[in-house]
């Protein structure tokens, strides 16, 4: 197959490719003139990235003095492309500055102030390619800098460096574009560089055979070319017939082998390698005489210009420099574009400081005469007819008039089934369209939201991965945890049922609350002959500690005396529920407060023990004297004002504790008042908080439990409506539990309250609360 | 200094809308030419009238959908079509028919539909056909050649018979169609019609003066005329050369067989090409970019169908003619043809669309 290819290329046969257009060609405005040699410019502007990659890294500082050839940046990566001073200076600047983009963006540059001197740093001439390996050659290749100067500037180490079967390597000498002479004039003046690079390419990849594709318009070029490859048999020149874009890759490769680039591919899957001959020469001055790519030929072109013509430029030279060599006179035209690159695809540059790069062969400043579209500000764009003429000289075979509809609805997945990413933004559709259309633009912006589209899709499938890792990973925190607190638990119970000082102090704890239950559930049973047995955990009670029996039967004792007390003197004492309920509002979160301080102190037991027994008697006289509501109320004022101080200071414990005496004895007689309700509800309670629900939001949602114990003494006090005596008691009894009682007794109080306020209102809505 | 900034590419071929409009327009004028020097003033004072027409109602929706006007007004899409209606009507129907045809040409068939580029229907055929189904009396009053009408038709008689349907000296427009004979005198192809209808075979229809020496008196010129102007428009490269191609073929054919099968009740094929409208709707109607398929592939199916469908109305239709029904009803299915027609894309697979 390569061999009939062959044939026929030797026949001067070539396939054709779709499309296509003949603009302008202006080649004439610079072909026949010398590649001219610039005085050096005062400034260089050097960006750090010059191709399609990453920029190297940095290897000089402001205020260094380089040498011509000396290497600014390095390539640590393959795809890291490395620059050299084209010139001897000093560096005075590395800073942001407009590059040669079509959007103007800004990039990191290195400013180079020319010392004239053009000194060269020390350089290994190559006598003898042989001499050399492979491996040397494409690391002289990578150091030198160089990446395809046809435009698209992918490094050119990686594509010598590819290994599999290469069965052509086409030179691109074609250079379609309108008015660009550089490699013209490049194959005209340096046949001979340029095809020893070709030679050190056919050392490198090793093709069957080479292809130099040169456009008919140039017969000085093809003759050059011809006579320095005369005697090499593997080289043929291909001379083909001049149509705008057949200097693109994938045209090219049509037109010399018929065969397509399948889309999404790259031609090295077909056995194919294309340089462009300035790259050859680059590589050649690069492996042979050791000069990186430093400079390069432009052409500067248009009829603003009064000399147009090739130039040989140093990477880095501002494009005002260019332009002034070569004699620009309409420039004050403020609407005077300048191109870099051709006519087709080259991009407008937004400032005279853009600096020539690797890949820039071209400046092209148009007058208004030769290119009118150039110069209109405002789009002519009409309505398109569907005339297809844009879909007759597509390169591609796309329908850019359909695609245009697309793009300008932003349907993008259509966009997608027409095959936008094939197109090669070659511009033949806009050249031709009579609508005035700027199709190239559209695909352009279509292109660049479908990209990003993507970016976001592939963003948001990530996030989604994260997501999802992470639900997972919350899924079997929580199993752990509960995991956790199961053994803990168990662990707890295990603690509490060996008779370890700090499991009886717990059991102590448990024992007094279910004594106070037992003595509520008595003293109810009395007081209301009301066959009301809560559900109280009795299970519990027969963990209780045996030595402790004693003492908590002399607290039941106690605490039945009281409530007999308390309840006749209730009985005649109208309380005023409302007003109580409404003070003491805000004493529950108070007295926890100054309960959950209490454990801090432990040497004030016995002090606390004798206030909280004359904070009893004094509650018995009280309860007994006070009839009248309205004298309640100012009581209970004067109560909280010392509860509030009692909170505050630490060491007023005593009083704390006599004020939560005082406010339980009042709570007890509103309780009394309201038994039957008060009643009801404390058995639902009851049945609840048995159930295991804790934080039962009917009647205590307002009261959290610090400790396990805590609850478990809440479980108890929620039924004791009357008094927590027995478990201040119980806590006088055993000086290691003194701490937990008084919070069972503070949460007591609160659970007292709550149930008070609960059982005014009930008054209102009865049974809706239950 | 900032410079001039613009999206590549940067260059263009300096066509335009309106020059491709008017290309058209000049490539009509050998076959209008033929039909002023063969059925008098009639045609031209159409066209005028429904250029006027067109002019206004372009004006009015575009000042009213807020479109620039210098733009669009002038960009001889409207007036193009208002030619076209111009051409195609009867010579002596009265003055309304053209105003009403070319406004619901443009008002309704382009404007409302979205003004140039974005209409579905061929304007100037969608208004003829209108005119054709809501005024049939009107326009069927096909006026003889020139040479075979007794009166002197010359311009103020035309005008007159236009405006007021008689001519200066008072001739209604029967008076004016009716031969020396006494008979009617109707177009060929509708003569052929009722002949074949009649039983007559086509050699002793073709006996009818209206015919002439060749095909049809006065109407081949005009479609030749017609085929001038669409060679040269396709050597202009202003229409694709697969829609005319195929559709003359085609009607080539479907004729060719017909006439092969039963020479006595099928005409020519010679006379399909060069009566009625064939030529105008080849290089002229068929070839509207915006209302046809636009792949070549397409183009050709569209042609070859169109061929097909004019055959078929002019045989066995309740109309003479058909290429306006056919162009209409292959309008309707360009869009699905371009859907199917798609070309492969470089790079990609055949049928890997």
């Amino acid at each position: 197959m390569v061999e009939s290819i062959i044939e026929r290329i030797t026949r001067g046969h070539f396939w054709d490719f779709h499309g296509g257009i003949h603009p302008p060609e202006q080649k004439f405005l610079t072909a026949s003139k010398p590649i001219k040699q610039l005085t050096l410019p005062k400034q260089l502007i050097i960006p750090l990235q010059q191709h399609i990659g990453r920029e190297g890294d940095l290897l000089v500082s402001i205020g260094d003095h380089v040498l011509k050839g000396q290497a600014l940046t390095l390539g640590t990566n393959p795809m890291m492309v490395p620059i050299h001073a084209p010139t001897s200076g000093t560096i005075s600047a590395i800073k942001l500055s407009v590059i040669a983009h079509p959007s103007g963006l800004s990039q990191l540059c290195i400013f180079l102030d020319v010392d004239g001197e053009d000194t060269w740093r020390k350089r290994d001439i190559c006598p003898d390619l042989g001499l050399l390996s492979n491996s040397e050659i494409i690391e002289k290749i990578s150091d030198a800098g160089i990446a395809g100067m046809g435009g698209a500037g992918f490094p050119t180490h990686i594509k010598v460096s590819s290994k599999p079967d290469i069965n052509f390597l086409i030179i691109n000498g074609a250079e379609c574009e309108p008015y660009i002479t550089a490699d013209d004039l490049l194959m005209m003046e340096h046949s001979d560089a340029v095809v020893d690079g070709i030679k050190i390419l056919d050392k490198l990849l090793k093709p069957a055979f080479i292809l130099v594709a040169i456009e008919d318009n140039k017969p000085k070029a093809i003759k050059a070319i011809q006579q320095a490859t005369a005697n090499i048999e593997k080289i043929k020149v291909c001379v083909v017939p001049t149509k705008y874009p057949a200097g693109g890759e994938k045209q090219l490769i049509q037109i010399l082998t018929g065969q397509e680039v399948a889309s999404g591919r790259l031609p090295i899957h077909s056995g194919i390698v294309m340089q462009n001959v300035a790259t050859c020469f680059a590589i050649n001055e690069a492996v042979r005489h050791d000069t990186p790519l430093i400079r390069r030929v432009v052409t500067v072109t248009g009829q603003a210009l009064d000399k147009p013509q090739n130039v040989w430029a140093l990477l880095g030279t501002p494009i005002n420099f260019l332009l002034e060599q070569c004699h620009v006179h309409a420039i004050e035209n403020q609407k005077q574009p300048v191109i870099m690159g051709g006519p087709m695809m080259g991009f407008s540059v937004s400032s005279e400081l853009v600096p020539i790069v690797k890949t820039s062969n071209c400046i092209l400043v148009p007058s208004k005469v030769e290119m009118p579209s150039a110069f209109e500000k405002e789009s002519k764009e009409v309505e398109c007819i569907r005339c297809g003429q844009c879909s007759d000289v597509c390169p591609s075979q796309l329908l850019p008039q359909e695609l245009q509809w697309s793009a300008k609805a932003k349907d993008y997945s259509q966009l997608e089934k027409l095959n936008l990413r094939d197109c090669i933004d070659c511009g033949a559709c806009a050249y031709v369209c009579p609508s005035q259309i700027p199709l190239v633009h559209y695909y352009r912006i279509a292109k660049a939201e479908i990209r990003e589209q993507q970016q976001l899709d592939l963003k948001a499938e990530k996030a989604k991965v994260r997501f999802e890792a992470r639900k997972l990973r919350l899924e079997k925190e929580k199993i752990a945890r509960q995991e956790k607190h199961k053994k803990a638990a168990a662990a707890r119970k295990a603690a509490m049922n060996k008779a370890t000082p700090e499991a009886t102090g717990a059991k102590s704890a448990v024992a007094a609350a279910l004594a106070r239950v037992k003595a509520k559930k008595a003293s109810q049973g009395l007081a209301q002959n009301r066959d009301n047995t809560p559900t109280s955990p009795a299970d519990l009670s027969t963990d209780i500690a045996d030595d402790q029996k004693s003492q908590v039967s002399a607290a039941i004792a106690r605490a039945k005396a009281k409530k007999k007390l308390k309840a006749e003197a209730a009985n005649k004492a109208p309380s005023s529920s409302e007003s109580v309920s409404e003070t003491l509002k805000s004493k529950p979160e108070k007295e926890q407060e100054a309960a959950t301080q209490q454990p801090s102190v432990g040497d004030k037991k016995a002090k606390i023990a004798a206030a909280i027994a004359k904070a009893k008697a004094k509650k018995l006289a009280k309860s007994t004297e006070i009839t009248e509501s309205d004298k309640a109320t100012v009581n209970c004022i004067s109560e909280k004002a010392v509860v509030e101080k009692a909170v505050n200071t630490d060491d007023k414990k005593a009083r704390v504790a006599a004020a939560i005496a005082k406010a339980k004895a009042k709570n007890k007689a509103l309780a009394k008042a309201n038994a039957k309700a008060v009643d009801e509800q404390s058995i639902e309670t009851n049945e609840s908080s048995a159930d295991g629900n804790s934080n039962s939001t009917k009647t205590d949602g307002n009261s959290s439990q610090p400790s396990q114990v805590a609850q478990e003494n809440t479980v108890a006090n929620k039924t004791d409506n009357i008094s927590s005596n027995p478990s201040l008691a119980g806590s006088k009894s055993n000086a290691a539990m003194d701490k937990k009682s008084k919070i069972a007794a503070a949460i007591a109080k609160a659970k007292a309250k709550k149930k008070l306020k609960e059982a005014s209102s009930i008054e209102k809505t009865d049974q809706d609360s239950v | 200094m900032a410079f001039w900034i613009a999206s590549s590419p940067h260059n263009h071929n300096h066509t335009k809308t309106p020059n491709l409009m008017r290309l058209v327009i000049y490539a009509t004028l050998p076959g209008v030419l033929a039909q002023w020097y063969f059925f008098g003033w009639g045609n031209l004072i159409h066209i005028g009238l429904a250029m006027a027409t067109a002019l206004v109602c372009e004006f009015t929706v575009l000042s009213l959908r807020k479109k620039p006007i210098s733009h669009e007004l002038f960009d001889g899409s409207a007036l193009l079509t208002a030619l076209l209606i111009g051409i195609c009507l009867p010579a002596l129907a009265p003055w309304w028919i053209s105003v009403i045809g070319t406004m619901f040409a443009i008002v309704i068939v382009k404007q409302l539909y979205g003004g140039l580029g974005h209409n579905p229907f061929n304007p100037a055929m969608a208004g003829y056909v209108m005119l054709l189904v809501s005024f049939p009396l009107q326009m069927t009053l096909w006026q003889p050649p020139l040479t075979l009408v007794a009166v002197d038709l010359n311009f103020s008689n035309t005008l007159t018979t236009i405006l007021t349907g008689f001519t200066v000296e008072g001739y209604s427009v029967e008076q004016i169609r009716t031969s020396i004979d006494g008979i009617t005198m109707a177009t060929p192809l509708d003569t052929l019609k009722t002949n074949t209808g009649l039983g007559l075979t086509v050699f002793e229809s073709i006996e009818n003066p209206v015919f002439g020496n060749n095909f049809a008196l006065g109407w081949e010129w005009i479609n030749a005329g017609f085929l001038l102007g669409g060679i040269f428009l396709i050597f202009k490269k202003a229409i694709a050369w697969q829609t005319p191609v195929s559709f003359l073929l085609s009607l080539f054919i479907c004729s060719f067989i017909s006439y092969s099968l039963s020479p006595d009740s099928s005409a020519s094929t010679m006379f399909h090409w060069f009566s009625g409208a064939t030529m105008l709707g080849a290089f002229f109607i068929l070839t509207d970019p915006v209302t046809g398929a636009t792949s070549n592939k397409g183009r050709i199916i569209v042609g070859l169908l169109a061929g097909l469908l004019v055959y078929l109305i002019r045989t066995a239709g309740g109309y003479p003619d058909g290429v306006a029904f056919a162009i209409l009803l292959c309008n309707m299915s360009a869009p699905l043809i371009d859907q199917y027609t798609r070309p492969r894309t470089y790079g990609h697979l055949k049928g890997d669309k």
